[in-house]
């Protein structure tokens, strides 16, 4: 019977990180259903990186009061887990606070667990405050409307409630500490727990001890949901964040990539050489180049990755020219929409038994408007502020390829300048021989 | 008044047997566009005062493609390209200058997977350059005390990391440089960028370069300095809606030094 409970803890733990591993699984195969592309160039750029920018947060901070908020929780949430190592060895072997040896280190262990605690409550409550009584515009916008905006709380709650228990828990303990209960001996320090504790003054040691038992099983239980909460929620950039930065482009930003499919055709038009009667080599499995990209599976698998990073945040909507003067474009609704239909595709998938059927929808005109895409000015402001190096950009000149070489769909305006591009090599109707003519004009 | 403009085309250099310092990249708008072939004019003075030479492409230059691929049409893009490049690897043009960040963008990241390797630059750091290397020498003259303030063009600060260049120059004219709230990395776009000055805007509230006009009247500036023939369209363009026409000019960094010089 004594082993009744390590039991059911090894089950709860298998199932958690079980489902969880699942899940990643199904997110790692959509990712690859974009296409090719090789960026394992450079590592050690990309490590320095991943290192700054995601381990460092360096790009946070260019807000500073989220950012700090951002490192609070942040900081919290990675050496907490340090509690839950201890927490996981107490479960599987029914010991209680294993790493209590450590004597005067686990004090200072346990107390800056506490502080920490104290501390991200007090930034996730700030957080919860932004979103709901100060309402930051960039947290009201109508992309967050549904579940976006109830998701982004729900995290919030989640993490209000972890660090509420952790901290019941504690007090609990504690007060069964100084009543030297059972084997509740006097192990850690409790900064912020011993202002808890005197609600248990009064209490029976039982019942009390029952709390404590409560708020530990509800407390690893809970962290076990919310890492499986991750794969419905936006809350994936915990993790993602890191290959995410890992992977993003290391080029200038100013530089988009030149297409290899259309070099070729290119290349051969301009080749003197080139016999225009010659056959095309015949490739059976040879599959049409499509220019630019429709749908998710046009995209690059990179640009499928940031999609499963962006936490929606909307510093790229805040500050994307198009979207501040009342355009419908918003860089983040391009992320949402790109994972909304990678999700869509991967469910099509998975219930067709890994083949996906077409469902007649799009990435294009399903999720995202022409008039979004038209609207961009492709100056990189929302490249510049993802604190994790996500490139709505990428997606949107990807999209115009499609709409201008797939559908000749360009707005009118900009036929005409390639038109005169192509006729006289000035967007404007100039003659190319006019070119000089400036020199001798007053 | 009929000026002298020293404008060697690359053909005339190359029937001397010479090849130039640097090909001066002028670029569509900079050919064509009446406000911006002043700044042509004026970047062409300050070279001819500092004995720099160089040569144009003239009637050989095309368009870079710039616009096209940021609308989406990367088969007009890389048939200018290639055009191009063939020009250029022809007169075997070694270092180009332009006074236009999108042309300076596009020559200098993206034509070089397409055979066309040059040591791109743009123009505000080229006459920083002239400036170090004792050819040049800068004074404020009318311009000094003037309230300026500096819009990044996107294509050169965001996208190529350029931000000191032009406002060295300026600080150099013994003026006030100051700063708007959204500047150098976090500087607003004028709105022109990715095709859109050849297009009209989609619905919304504000046009863009109004909105950036209004970050620059709040600093209060004599002046608003540019980059590219492009943000000055816009800017000058916002300064007009606002009627702010006769107080505030907006000038290129290469006639602010022109001018100065009374060139």
């Amino acid at each position: 019977m004594g082993y009744l409970d390590n039991i059911l803890f090894a089950i709860i733990l298998c199932l958690g990180f079980g489902f969880f591993g699942v899940n990643i699984k199904k997110i790692i195969r959509n990712i690859k259903l974009g296409r090719d592309i090789d960026r394992s160039d450079n590592p050690s750029a990309r490590w320095g990186n991943m290192a700054l920018i995601a381990l460092g947060q360096s790009k946070m901070v260019k807000r500073p009061v989220a950012g700090l908020l951002h490192i609070i929780v942040y900081v919290g949430f990675v050496i907490i887990n340090i509690e839950v190592l201890e927490i996981v060895i107490d479960g599987l072997f029914g010991t209680h606070r294993i790493f209590s040896f450590l004597g005067a280190f686990y004090s200072i262990l346990i107390g800056s667990f506490e502080i920490l605690a104290l501390l991200v409550l007090v930034a996730v409550l700030t957080f919860l405050a932004r979103r709901n009584i100060i309402k930051l515009k960039r947290f009201i916008h109508s992309d967050l409307k549904g579940w976006p905006k109830s998701d982004a709380n729900y995290i919030l709650y989640f993490e209000v409630a972890l660090m509420s228990l952790f901290l019941l828990m504690n007090a609990a303990d504690f007060h069964l500490q100084l009543l030297g209960f059972g084997h509740y001996e006097k192990a850690g320090a409790f900064p912020v727990s011993q202002f808890i504790e005197p609600i248990f003054n009064g209490m029976n040691e039982s019942t009390v001890m029952l709390l404590e038992r409560a708020f530990w099983w509800i407390h690893i239980s809970g962290i076990l949901v919310f890492l499986n909460y991750l794969y419905f929620s936006k809350h994936l950039h915990i993790l993602l964040a890191f290959p995410n930065t890992y992977f993003a482009d290391l080029n200038p930003k100013g530089k988009f990539d030149n297409l290899e499919s259309v070099t070729n055709e290119v290349k051969l038009m301009m080749d003197p050489n080139a016999d225009p009667f010659a056959a095309a080599p015949v490739d059976e499995n040879a599959v049409p180049v499509k220019f630019g990209a429709s749908d998710v599976q046009d995209l690059n698998w990179v640009q499928l990755l940031n999609a499963y990073t962006c936490t929606e945040c909307g510093r790229c909507t805040s500050s994307c020219p198009a979207n501040i003067t009342g355009k419908k474009l918003s860089p983040r609704k391009i992320m949402m929409d790109t994972r909304d239909r990678l999700e869509e595709v991967g469910k099509n998938i998975d219930a067709n038994k890994g083949i996906f059927i077409p469902d007649n929808k799009t990435l294009l005109n399903d999720y995202i408007t022409p008039e979004e895409l038209w609207a961009c000015t492709s100056c990189n402001a929302c490249v510049e502020e993802c604190p994790v190096n996500i490139s709505p950009l990428s997606i949107i000149i990807d999209m115009r390829r499609y709409l201008v070489m797939e559908q000749s769909a360009a707005p009118m305006s900009l036929n005409a300048m390639m038109t005169n591009i192509e006729n006289n090599g000035a967007p404007w109707q100039y003659n190319q021989q006019d070119r000089l003519n400036w020199k001798n004009e007053n | 008044m009929s000026e002298v403009l020293t404008v060697p085309t690359m053909a005339e250099m190359m029937a001397q047997g010479q090849q130039p310092e640097v090909l001066f990249w002028v670029g569509c708008a900079g050919s064509f566009d009446d406000r911006a072939k002043k700044i042509t004019k004026a970047f062409v003075r300050i070279l001819n005062r500092a004995n720099v030479s160089f040569a144009v492409l003239g009637t050989e230059e095309s368009c870079t493609g710039d616009p096209a691929k940021r609308a989406g049409n990367e088969f007009l893009f890389q048939m200018q390209a290639m055009m191009n490049i063939e020009v250029l690897n022809a007169y075997e043009a070694k270092k180009i200058v332009t006074a236009c960040p999108h042309c300076f963008n596009t020559l200098k990241n993206e034509y070089p997977e397409l055979g066309g390797t040059y040591e791109v630059i743009h123009h505000t750091q080229f006459l920083k350059s002239l400036l170090d290397e004792g050819r040049l020498t800068i004074e404020g003259g009318q311009f000094k005390g003037k309230r300026i303030t500096f819009h990044d063009p996107c294509y050169l600060g965001r996208a190529n990391n350029v931000y000191e260049a032009p406002r060295d120059l300026i600080a150099k004219l013994d003026a006030e440089l100051v700063e708007m709230k959204r500047s150098k990395a976090n500087g607003l776009c004028c709105g022109a960028g990715g095709a859109q000055m050849f297009k009209d805007a989609e619905p919304g509230n504000k046009e863009v370069n109004v909105e950036r006009t209004d970050d620059a009247l709040e600093v209060q500036p004599q002046i608003i300095a540019a980059g590219c023939p492009f943000c000055n369209t816009m800017m000058t363009d916002g300064v007009k809606n606002k009627e702010k026409e006769g107080e505030i000019k907006v000038m290129d960094v290469a006639e602010l030094i022109a001018n100065a010089q009374d060139l």
